[in-house]
């Protein structure tokens, strides 16, 4: 018995319009178009999306994990990002 | 849809001394691991795990995906004989549910670096387990009722918990299940109110598919927890966060009041309400009955695993035909 499969794509989908494309699992499809159908088949049963992207997983590029320090900690001692680093008069304080 | 604590239990009680010690692959990794258990926060796919932990996780979650697969069967049994247009469109949708909700699995199984093509291939080769439940046959158009009832209903009871599991692939399936879930158990139970309201005999057909149904599903919570293999590190591990004893417990006390609603009696002389402990005590479960449908000898165990197959060896044109198109549209593109 042959085994040769499909390859696997993530998908992303959209619920409504005003939201950002969410991850919600993956498929295994031949191509864009029955990835697209399948991703529709399995993830969106329920009205739950509007828009669909399907992505070869691997296509994607994630951060490695053991490098979280050097890539979050920079962000830690940043503090003057935030509003709440200025301290303003009552008047204007509702900047 | 369903997964149970699909150990076999042992001839005697586990202990603290008999359980192996925990390979420590990386002390640093380790500890940082623990500390996000204890924390109470998610472990993700590409994060360090213990290998037991990746074990553990692939064998639970890729039954689980194997049982909503296979539980697609003894209820597509019905579709065709479903009595309204109604009860045919809705039971479509359930097994079209369960169909999903294997695929959700599979996929967080996936994450965890195993193929589809390996997982497949355990479960026809009979390696893999998958919910014993399935092992049985529906005879009657009640038997479909009462798996929405008791069967969906006791898969609930293992998957709220799950919710909160600490693997975040698998946590977020079963949200996504659980969702879903809840129209499986009322459908259930709506089409059993339509036949208790019926004739004599179709009550009659609903209080004999209880009796045969009942003690299997108390089954599916797996073997008391003082016999469970996998059941402690489990625990520790945040992927099994309520005993099996327990969710058992919790059935059994959410059915009964059910039962009566409906008008039928639980095939239990033992089931009596018991004011010191605030819970319904229940009769002694045939567990060799479940050893042996767990091990390959229930009524339909090798009808089930032959239609498996037979579905995967019937589309292997399909699934080569596919991948020899997308290569061919493939080509042609670059040769533009």
């Amino acid at each position: 018995m042959e085994r040769k499969e499909w390859p696997l794509w993530e998908v992303f989908i959209r619920s409504r319009n005003g939201l950002d494309h969410k991850h919600c699992g993956s498929v295994h499809a031949p191509d864009a178009g029955i990835a697209l159908q399948s991703a529709r088949d399995v993830y969106t049963r329920r009205q739950e999306g509007v828009s669909i992207w399907v992505v070869r997983a691997d296509q994607i590029h994630a951060s490695d994990p053991d490098a979280k320090p050097e890539m979050f900690d920079p962000a830690d001692d940043k503090i003057y990002r935030h509003p709440t680093f200025y301290k303003l008069p009552d008047e204007v304080d509702h900047m | 849809m369903y997964t149970q604590a699909i150990d076999v239990p042992t001839d005697q009680p586990q202990d603290a001394k008999r359980a192996p010690a925990a390979v420590v692959d990386n002390p640093a990794y380790q500890e940082e691991f623990d500390a996000k258990l204890a924390r109470g926060e998610f472990i993700e796919a590409k994060d360090w795990m213990p290998e037991g932990y990746r074990k553990t996780l692939i064998r639970q979650i890729s039954q689980h995906a194997h049982s909503e697969i296979v539980g697609m069967l003894p209820e597509g049994n019905w579709i065709t004989r479903a009595p309204t247009l109604k009860r045919k469109s809705i039971l479509l949708a359930k097994v079209q549910d369960e169909g999903g909700h294997g695929l959700y699995l599979y996929a967080a199984a996936e994450t965890l670096g195993v193929s589809r093509d390996e997982l497949v291939e355990a479960l026809h080769a009979g390696k893999a387990k998958y919910s014993s439940i399935f092992n049985y046959p529906t005879l009657t158009w009640a038997d479909i009722g009462v798996i929405g009832w008791l069967v969906d209903g006791a898969a609930i009871m293992n998957q709220i918990p799950l919710c909160r599991c600490s693997y975040g692939p698998y946590a977020r399936a079963m949200v996504r299940v659980c969702k879903e879930e809840s129209f499986h158990q009322r459908q259930g139970f709506d089409l059993l109110l339509a036949l208790m309201r019926g004739s004599r005999e179709q009550r009659d057909m609903v209080q004999d598919a209880t009796n045969r149904w009942w003690w299997p599903v108390l089954m599916m919570f797996g073997p008391h927890d003082s016999h469970s293999e996998h059941g402690e590190q489990s625990a520790k591990w945040g992927i099994k966060r309520i005993s099996n004893d327990e969710l058992r417990q919790k059935f059994i006390d959410a059915a009964v009041p059910q039962a009566r609603v409906l008008g039928v009696t639980l095939p239990d002389a033992k089931l009596m309400w018991n004011e010191a402990r605030g819970h319904y005590d229940y009769g002694e479960i045939d567990w060799t009955e479940f050893r042996n449908v767990i091990n390959g000898h229930g009524p339909c165990n090798r009808e089930r695993l032959a239609a498996r197959v037979k579905a995967w060896e019937d589309g292997a044109w399909v699934r080569q035909a596919a991948l020899a198109y997308a290569r061919k549209q493939e080509l042609k593109g670059n040769a533009a």
